[in-house]
């Protein structure tokens, strides 16, 4: 999960980093409110997800609360790269001398953590990894041993920093690293990290993604989730349980297993350039068991995405039994007639593997003018690419 | 005599009084397993029947094999005991941690692989978040379906569980020598790379089948692999060419991240190496096929 730039610095906040004061505002009111309590010269910034804000008119300056107000006003609303913004998070200035890069990241190749630090910072990171390679210090690290503050006296030798400031960016690297683990986060950027006039030192920006499967330990984390951009299809699916991303095509997908699934919208999306360039609409893995209740689930948010006109339903029984997840799908639209969302739209449905063939004459036996069974993935891919492109 | 895995090896299970522990036991004993025992502190001393077979509960690893001579741990605990589970069995030293647990925090594995190095990496972990191994004929440990195929002369390494079925399902008449599924998370024990190097020593295999999704640069670093050390053909699958950027796509490790980590990079660098890739599972089959025609 990647957060948004005002829950970093409150993250950075309580894990006691420097950070200026601030706060964030959904409305020009409560805009108001936090310019008033801060006082002075302000900075508002939308809260968006994308890079490129300053340039998309999303930071301005602001004297003073009706200022302020002014400045939210013109930002909240505003698209930016597609992204609406919901958020202003206002905060005070700060008087920049130098501009720094600190950051600790996941480093999947070496199966460890990696911190990248520059004296290069407040652009963009692997440009300045491109043009001067010498200005940006990589250094493992052991993810046991983790950044005590002779490990992060190394990073800020090797680094270059001023002498001037290196005892506090190896309070800030020692902090970082606690802040890290502790919130379970896959990587915490800060560009800038910046000194001021006075030569102190200020976290400026944040950008941070967490572990979801940490959340077990981080009830907290819950709650940072912004609802507002969370798709309702996707959100539906999460309260079943399922995992479920929706796309842009018009093929529903449903199948068992994380890798089938994906390979499933791969030949979708070749099939449907011989089909007037269909695609898949969503990834929904129902898992291992693929029980009726599951499988009616599935179906029942599939189905309700207004785009999907054809459903593909791609399972391989490998511990499950196809017998099984063929009575499933029976049940399945029983289930949904009940429930009086009777299904309308054409399943394709591709079984294999553990008892493939009673699993076949199961489907067969059911007469259900809604089901049809094409027994290869790659010819059932382009049955329903077929049927979506006619659109029936 | 396969990779890894043999007949020979002898498993405990690190759960096995749980549910899927219990489950997937049976199933493992079913298929053949030489299955010796379970762990779990809380009932050391009992044992479990698994329709005739009574299985000893010790209370650590390191018991476990002092009893049994077990050389393979399969571990089923919950995602918040995991790492424990795993640092006893590399304190036991034991040779070969399986770690089937889904949802494993990326601290927690980076934890214990880090801890493993500095212990000598006596121990080979594989996952976690994976189907496990099995060498067909001989011996299974994890999740995998026994019965899919039968021993042959294919050695088989996979981030999916379900595409690795699929695959062997799709051979199921050449056989299979070991299927490795390493795992879908961002960290894993046992990379494409260590499966390469490991079934280009083997002589019970003749040609090697690699799957790989989007995410990360093992694939990548595989092909400079198999350029460099690997004389058997390979065939290769990627599958997400179609996932879009940013979007987790159902295995944790499964997420493109600005431009890197694209099927199509994945592709080009194996293809760039020789490998022939298959467009579909049943394509990448039909290479395969092709390759053990013509032997």
């Amino acid at each position: 999960m990647d957060l948004y730039e005002y829950q970093g610095r409150d993250l950075f906040e309580r894990h006691g980093l420097p950070v200026l004061a601030g706060g964030v505002a959904t409305t020009p009111e409560e805009a108001r409110a936090i310019a008033e309590r801060l006082g002075g010269r302000v900075v508002v910034k939308a809260q968006v997800k994308v890079g490129g804000r300053g340039k998309a008119g999303g930071v301005k300056l602001a004297e003073g609360a009706e200022e302020t107000v002014a400045r939210a006003t013109d930002i909240l609303g505003m698209d930016i790269k597609g992204h609406t913004v919901h958020k202003v998070m206002i905060t005070v200035t700060a008087d920049v001398a130098e501009e720094y890069y600190f950051s600790y990241l996941l480093d999947r190749a070496n199966r460890t953590f990696l911190c990248i630090a520059s004296v290069a910072g407040g652009m963009d990171i692997e440009q300045v990894a491109a043009d001067t390679p010498d200005k940006v210090v990589k250094a493992p690290i052991d993810a046991v041993k983790g950044v005590d503050e002779a490990k992060a006296r190394e990073i800020v030798a090797a680094a270059g920093f001023p002498a001037e400031v290196a005892d506090q960016v190896v309070e800030v690297a020692v902090g970082l690293w606690q802040a890290f683990v502790a919130e379970d986060a896959t990587l915490v950027e800060v560009n800038p990290l910046a000194k001021t006039g006075e030569g102190k030192l200020l976290l400026l920006d944040a950008k941070i993604t967490l572990d979801e499967n940490a959340g077990f330990r981080h009830p907290d984390h819950e709650a940072l989730v912004d609802q507002a951009t969370v798709d309702p299809l996707e959100q539906a699916a999460k309260e079943k349980d399922l995992n479920y991303v929706k796309l842009d095509g018009e093929v529903g997908i449903i199948g068992n297993g994380a890798g089938l699934v994906m390979s499933t919208l791969d030949v979708v999306a070749y099939a449907g350039e011989r089909h007037g360039g269909v695609k898949p609409a969503n990834f929904l893995d129902i898992g291992g068991g693929a029980s009726a209740e599951v499988m009616a689930n599935g179906l029942e948010i599939v189905l309700s995405d207004p785009s999907v006109r054809s459903v593909f339903v791609n399972v391989f029984g490998g511990i499950t039994a196809c017998d099984a997840v063929a009575n499933g799908i029976v049940q399945a639209l029983a289930l949904l007639e009940q429930r009086g969302e009777k299904a309308t739209k054409p399943l394709v449905v591709r079984l294999d593997g553990n008892n493939a063939e009673a699993g076949r004459a199961i489907l067969d036996g059911a007469n259900n003018p809604l089901i049809q069974r094409v027994d290869t993935m790659d010819g059932a891919a382009e049955r329903a690419a077929e049927l979506a492109a006619a659109g029936v | 005599m396969a990779i890894w895995l043999t007949k020979d090896s002898k498993v405990i299970v690190q759960g096995m009084t749980g549910s899927e522990g219990m489950k997937h036991t049976r199933r493992m004993l079913a298929a053949g397993t030489t299955v010796v025992g379970g762990v779990n502190p809380r009932k050391a001393g009992t044992t479990v029947d698994f329709d005739g077979t009574e299985l000893p509960v010790f209370a650590s690893v390191a018991d476990a094999m002092k009893e049994t001579g077990a050389d393979v741990t399969v571990i089923f605990v919950p995602p918040q005991f995991t790492k424990g589970a795993v640092v006893e069995a590399i304190d036991a030293e034991i040779p070969l941690a399986v770690v089937i647990t889904e949802g494993v925090p990326v601290h927690d594995t980076a934890s214990f692989w880090a801890y493993n190095v500095a212990k000598g990496a006596k121990t080979r972990i594989i996952g976690p978040n994976c189907p496990g191994i099995a060498s067909p004929g001989a011996s299974n440990a994890g999740i995998i379906p026994a019965d899919i195929t039968g021993t042959g002369r294919i050695g088989l390494v996979s981030k999916s569980g379900t595409l690795t079925y699929q695959m062997m399902y799709e051979l199921r008449d050449i056989g299979f020598s070991t299927c490795v599924g390493i795992g879908g998370d961002p960290i894993i024990g046992t990379t494409h790379i260590d499966a390469l190097a490991a079934f280009e020593a083997d002589p019970e295999t003749d040609a090697i089948v690699m799957i790989g999704e989007i995410g990360g640069d093992a694939e990548e670093r595989a092909a400079d692999f198999i350029k460099a050390n690997v004389t058997k053909p390979v065939v290769g699958y990627i599958a997400g060419f179609t996932a879009p950027p940013g979007k987790t796509m159902g295995h944790a490790g499964a997420i493109i991240s600005g431009s890197a980590g694209t099927a199509e990079a994945k592709k080009e660098a194996l293809e760039a190496v020789g490998v022939k890739v298959g467009k579909t599972p049943t394509e990448t089959a039909k290479l395969m096929r092709e390759i053990m025609s013509g032997r």
